[in-house]
């Protein structure tokens, strides 16, 4: 009798735990906001169907962002180094790791990641896919230096976090892959898209004489031909997501997409970058080299540097660049601030 | 037995309908191969100077990307079967082809158009385009690029240097308030083919002749700068209706 009541009472207990994962959670679909011109402009963004995004998956992936527990020793966060009042990098050339180890690259900020239709993510587009992308610098001995198992041990052990992972991904067993799912999750609903220029398309304000100008520059392939490689008013991402040497060395330290490749002909190729919100996030270039925009728009005008590799939209590179005056210097430089979204790097959704 | 009429009847009306169209459906695949000269090139042939053009500039090819649109059977009784309303192809993406389950068996002519033309050049209009970076500025009319050929070229033994072989619909901006617009796409046909129940068809570029037929190129004066050059790009358009021509046609 009493081993029959023994046998019961497991079979009762095991019900209870088994069903709380089978039947209690069903995300609930998250609705990303995509602005109106992207939706006129460009595909669809890429939600990869084994990480749909969900209101729990969302919530989570933040909560992660900012937990400093996914570094080796408790002090850095991802936020770290892409703040969001930054537009998610920050103001440093290179960052320190939690050991105090420089880093080499300028941390990318990071929005309208969806639309990366290459998934090829990083300066020199190493990392294939965003949730691989945010396996690497939890392990990056010179970033957050730690160990992935470790990582899951410490979220596992708390007292939250396996409940937000059985909400968001039915299962309270934390490992990488589903941190990286959250993660990328979070990372997917970054959508900035309510710049200045953004509301002049939708015909909701209006530029300035020498904004207007300074498009023109951003758009003559004579003056400033930015549109090949960066994108334009047909194009709000202002970026074309490819790589290119855009004659900063004629020597590289770095080989950028030249190392991932191994093609040489590579070599000293990096991402180009989008143009929006660069109001709040110099340094640029993926080193970091130029402190302010004049010292971006000198480089193009007269700064290149020859290579076997520089781009061949790169003009009069013998001369230096294409020689803009310094009244159109000033015109793009105003233009590419009316690029800048503060409600984006304002949205209270997105901080902390 | 009337029965057994009324079913054989039925089964033969049946058959009589349906079978000719099944036999007819055919799988007709486009695929874009690009040469120089007869001399294949893939983009494992980028980045290296070692292509020389009539007029003796040894060059290189790092993009190459070109819109076609209207690509079109035409068969005997000019009845028209659209493949592809447009499609951009790049060198650098091996696996870019049209297909199409649509067409009945038989002979047909086919042509595209090379670029939009002007009604169909809508600016911003192609979500897929515009995610492609492949629009022109509103100051020269907007739209769409027809190709996009960058590379270096290098004479004379000066360094290298860079060239945008860029082709757009033409527009005369010498008088900025007065746009001079031309359309400057053109219809390519290219001959008959017989089209069975599988049949891939080979679209050949032979890159070469932008540079030499009717009109001789000159990189060292034409290099970069010619969207808005309207003699360049007439010139462009003289020289793209010899570069297509129909490669082989595999049942």
């Amino acid at each position: 009798m009493k081993n029959n009541c023994l046998f019961l009472l497991a079979v009762f207990l095991l019900m209870q735990c088994s069903s709380k994962e089978a039947t209690v959670y069903t995300p609930v679909p998250y609705t990303l906001e995509v602005p109106t011109q992207f939706t006129n402009k460009l595909i669809a963004p890429i939600i990869p169907a084994n990480n749909p995004l969900t209101e729990e998956g969302v919530a989570l992936g933040k909560k992660l962002f900012f937990d400093r527990k996914l570094s080796g020793n408790n002090t850095q966060s991802c936020a770290t180094c892409h703040s969001p009042q930054k537009s998610f990098t920050n103001n440093l050339q290179f960052n320190e790791g939690i050991q105090g180890i420089l880093g080499t690259r300028n941390s990318m900020p990071l929005f309208n990641l969806a639309w990366n239709f290459d998934e090829r993510f990083a300066w020199d587009g190493k990392e294939v896919g965003l949730e691989k992308q945010a396996l690497e610098p939890v392990r990056n001995p010179i970033e957050m230096h730690a160990n992935w198992e470790t990582v899951a041990e410490k979220l596992q052990a708390s007292p939250e976090y396996p409940d937000l992972f059985l909400q968001a991904f039915g299962s309270s067993e934390i490992d990488s892959v589903l941190i990286t799912r959250a993660l990328a999750q979070f990372e997917r609903i970054l959508i900035s898209g309510n710049s200045k220029f953004d509301r002049y398309l939708n015909g909701e304000t209006t530029l300035t004489p020498q904004e207007l100008a300074g498009f023109n520059v951003f758009m003559d392939e004579a003056k400033g031909d930015c549109f090949h490689c960066h994108g334009s008013d047909n194009n709000p991402l202002w970026t074309d997501n490819k790589f290119h040497n855009n004659g900063l060395d004629s020597n590289f330290s770095d080989l950028g997409l030249g190392a991932v490749t191994g093609d040489t002909n590579d070599n000293g190729k990096f991402k180009s970058p989008s143009l929006r919100n660069l109001k709040f996030t110099a340094p640029y270039m993926h080193d970091g080299r130029f402190a302010t925009l004049d010292e971006v728009i000198q480089h193009y005008s007269e700064g290149l540097q020859p290579s076997a590799t520089i781009d061949p939209l790169m003009k009069k590179v013998s001369q230096g660049g294409v020689g803009l005056s310094p009244q159109e210097k000033a015109n793009l430089k105003a233009f590419l601030l009316s690029l800048s979204d503060s409600n984006f790097v304002n949205n209270p959704a997105f901080r902390e | 037995m009337r029965v057994l009429l009324f079913l054989l009847t039925g089964l033969l009306t049946w058959s009589a309908c349906s079978s000719p169209e099944e036999a007819q459906s055919a799988n007709v695949a486009i695929r874009f191969s690009h040469n120089w000269e007869n001399t294949p090139v893939s983009a494992a042939d980028f980045n290296i100077l070692k292509f020389t053009n009539d007029n003796g500039e040894m060059l290189s090819i790092e993009r190459l990307r070109y819109l076609i649109s209207n690509v079109i059977l035409t068969n005997l009784d000019n009845e028209t079967y659209e493949l592809s309303p447009y499609q951009l192809v790049n060198l650098g993406d091996e696996e870019v082809s049209i297909e199409s389950t649509q067409v009945p068996a038989g002979d047909y002519k086919l042509s595209f158009v090379f670029g939009f033309t002007d009604t169909e050049n809508i600016d911003g209009g192609y979500p897929d385009l515009n995610t492609a970076s492949f629009n022109v500025p509103a100051m020269l009319g907007g739209g769409y690029h027809f190709m996009q050929f960058d590379g270096k070229y290098t004479a004379q033994n000066l360094p290298p240097a860079g060239f945008n072989y860029h082709v757009i619909s033409a527009v005369n901006t010498a008088d900025p308030n007065n746009l001079i617009f031309q359309d400057t796409s053109f219809k390519v046909d290219l001959g008959v083919v017989s089209i069975s129940a599988t049949t891939e068809i080979e679209i050949k570029m032979n890159i070469a002749e932008w540079f030499k037929n009717p009109n001789t190129w000159d990189l060292n004066v034409l290099n970069t700068v010619l969207m808005p050059n309207f003699d360049a790009q007439i010139l462009m358009h003289q020289n793209g209706k010899s570069v297509f021509s129909l490669g082989t046609v595999q049942e």
